[in-house]
């Protein structure tokens, strides 16, 4: 991995990333949203935290159709805590 | 297939099912299990990151539905209502464990301008041309499972559960700005967390 180059954020770019949430989530004022994306447009570190952070949500939100996997143990645990072991194939058993 | 063998099809629709569960049909629990126990789990795994634990609120969840079918008018999805028993008996689990890290209503500190801002690095993929494969998906979940528990909380219930901010701070007993300070410090911490394999 290459290392993380560090950036020192000015004021300026501190209080857009502090309304980053509220921009992403749509609840930030036309106001703040104008300064913000005027931000963005010139300031390219702080495009790039903007930019992952989307990719991240964009990611995460595909969790949302795809559910861990039930273990089949589990699954036939939960089967006979609820006495419907007549549910489970016999091979099975 | 996977799991159990069960036709999921004897019931047309949701109303059907409700209707058979309360009339204590064992089918109808099994159809009810089958078809919703995966989310369920993943509720329970992701929010307490044990397997033992979220097998008890698997089944915790199950019985209390069960047991409380009758007192379901139907105002949600069936779904929506499971999801919110299993996210209360896995917030019970978490309020349970002697050794947590950080208390479910204790409140976090923020530090703007901390290292999750200094720290810069673009990723080098674009997430359309990533499929949720299974390496996608285990980087993820460890990702959030890496997350401290206060964070990782509220950021499942907003961002996988699909709770608003006002919903999840009413679950979790904690103000709609805590929710929000909290959700924005998950989302910051995850990318974060996310960068040194997307780059």
């Amino acid at each position: 991995m290459s290392s993380h180059p560090q950036h020192q954020h000015t004021g300026s770019c501190q209080e857009v990333l502090s309304h980053l949430n509220d921009y992403i989530d749509g609840e930030l004022s036309p106001e703040l949203c104008q300064e913000l994306e005027a931000h963005l447009a010139v300031c390219h570190n702080c495009r790039v935290v903007f930019d992952t952070l989307n990719k991240t949500l964009y990611l995460v939100h595909q969790l949302r159709e795809n559910p861990p996997e039930l273990p089949e143990t589990v699954e036939y645990r939960l089967f006979a805590v609820m006495n419907l072991e007549q549910f489970v194939p016999r091979k099975r058993k | 297939m996977t799991g159990l063998e069960i036709d999921l099809d004897i019931y047309p629709d949701e109303a059907s099912l409700v209707e058979a569960l309360k009339r204590g049909d064992p089918e109808a629990c099994a159809c009810m299990i089958k078809q919703y126990a995966p989310r369920v789990y993943a509720i329970a795994i992701r929010m307490l990151n044990d397997p033992d634990d979220a097998e008890e609120v698997l089944q915790e969840t199950f019985i209390s539905a069960c047991k409380n079918i009758k007192k379901f008018e139907g105002r949600s999805a069936l779904g929506t209502w499971l999801h919110r028993i299993a996210t209360n008996a896995a917030l019970m689990h978490i309020r349970k464990r002697k050794h947590r890290e950080v208390s479910l209503d204790e409140p976090i500190e923020v530090h703007d301008g901390d290292d999750i801002y200094r720290e810069v690095q673009d990723w080098t993929f674009a997430p359309d041309d990533h499929a949720m494969n299974s390496e996608v998906r285990d980087v993820l979940e460890k990702a959030i499972a890496e997350l401290p528990e206060t964070l990782r909380t509220v950021f499942i219930l907003r961002e996988i559960e699909g709770y608003s901010t006002e919903e999840t701070a009413q679950i979790l007993g904690i103000s709609i700005s805590a929710a929000k300070v909290r959700l924005h410090r998950a989302r910051l911490r995850l990318r974060q967390i996310l960068t040194p394999y997307f780059t």
